[in-house]
């Protein structure tokens, strides 16, 4: 690095499941820098013992998501301009879920609760009958839609409130793609998705704080999601209890 | 922590309530109006079963909606899961029921 050369400081979290610090270093400056690009400067240019997690680098993966200045960011889509405070970043693992090391936090909780939603597709015919045909322009379709392009990158996992205080709530993505689901047509048994999504952990657990929605860096709406699974679990506590 | 049993028990105890607090709120400002002395209140209020019924439901209706949504809370802060919840959120509902009965057979029992 010369010395003309303009550095940020950057503090990255060093440390795993049991704990750990923060770390600063000095990283260059340079134009249309991002996140991730920062955390790389680092591994390959000051520590190599840095761990941390990405694929893609384009956005589509989900895998780089990280607290930045303390708010949940996929790193590879932020420039640092638009976070940079002073001339300082600090880098942190997603909030809300276990350490593994440094910056890779372990996701297996968000994924099991994606599981436990009830987010596995069950089709309703065989390969042996003719496809479903799907209307595009049908309203539950149009809400299906809505939310499908989430790429489980656990942003709005690691921005709800409601997770990190209840250790049991689904969150925003898993209770989303169980919304998806119970307007797809081609699923049948609405119930059972229903019955994964009403349980001690589900969807009425919300509290309408809507960080998920603030935070998507897709831009959807989970907040609106969990309003509808809401609203069908209710009407089915009359329906059922009929 | 909070099922589908929890969740429309407090949303319906709510709906119980926002009328008989509108009905609560209005009958006191009324009441205070001609300079009513708490014996004139009395006076109406004891022996009137509807006085019973519109205070009778308010406390059951507040018991039920507190302790559900003090239960969050202190899940939520606290942490506490499991039995010590359920302990926590049967006696605030008893606690808050005797205390609303108590105050309620006063006003309105002969």
């Amino acid at each position: 690095m010369s010395e003309n050369t303009k550095t940020m400081e950057v503090s990255v979290w060093r440390g795993d499941e049991n704990g750990g610090a923060f770390e600063t270093f000095k990283v260059p400056a340079l134009g249309s820098q991002t996140v991730l690009d920062v955390v790389t400067w680092i591994q390959q240019s000051a520590d190599p013992t840095l761990t941390y997690r990405y694929a893609c680098r384009v956005g589509m993966c989900g895998s780089c998501a990280m607290m930045v200045n303390g708010e949940p960011r996929w790193t590879c889509r932020t420039h640092v301009s638009r976070v940079l405070d002073g001339d300082r970043l600090e880098i942190a693992p997603l909030r809300n879920l276990p350490v593994i090391k440094d910056l890779a936090a372990d996701m297996d909780p968000f994924f099991d609760k994606w599981v436990k939603a009830g987010g596995v597709h069950r089709p309703s015919r065989t390969r042996d009958e003719p496809i479903q045909q799907v209307n595009p322009e049908a309203p539950a379709r149009v809400e299906a839609n809505k939310g499908i392009e989430c790429i489980n990158c656990s942003v709005c996992y690691a921005a709800c409130d409601t997770v990190a205080g209840n250790q049991d709530y689904l969150g925003p993505a898993a209770l989303q793609r169980a919304w998806t689901l119970y307007n797809d047509e081609k699923v049948q048994d609405r119930g059972a998705i229903l019955d994964a999504v009403s349980g001690p952990g589900g969807c009425l657990n919300c509290h309408t704080q809507g960080s998920c929605t603030r935070y998507c860096p897709n831009e959807l709406d989970p907040l609106s999601a969990i309003a509808g699974l809401k609203r069908a679990v209710a009407t089915s506590f009359f329906k059922r209890s009929a | 922590m909070l099922n589908l049993r929890l969740y429309m028990a407090q949303r319906l105890s709510a709906m119980v309530m926002a009328p008989l607090v509108l009905g609560h709120i209005a009958v006191m400002i009324y009441a205070i109006q001609g300079g009513l002395s708490t014996a004139e209140i009395l006076g109406r209020t004891q022996g009137s079963a509807l006085w019973l019924l519109f205070y009778g439901s308010f406390v059951v209706a507040v018991s039920i909606h507190a302790a559900i949504g003090l239960r969050v809370i202190v899940h939520e802060t606290l942490g506490l899961r499991g039995r010590w919840l359920e302990i926590f959120t049967w006696g605030t509902g008893i606690v808050l029921l005797l205390m609303g009965a108590r105050a309620v057979a006063a006003v309105t029992m002969l």
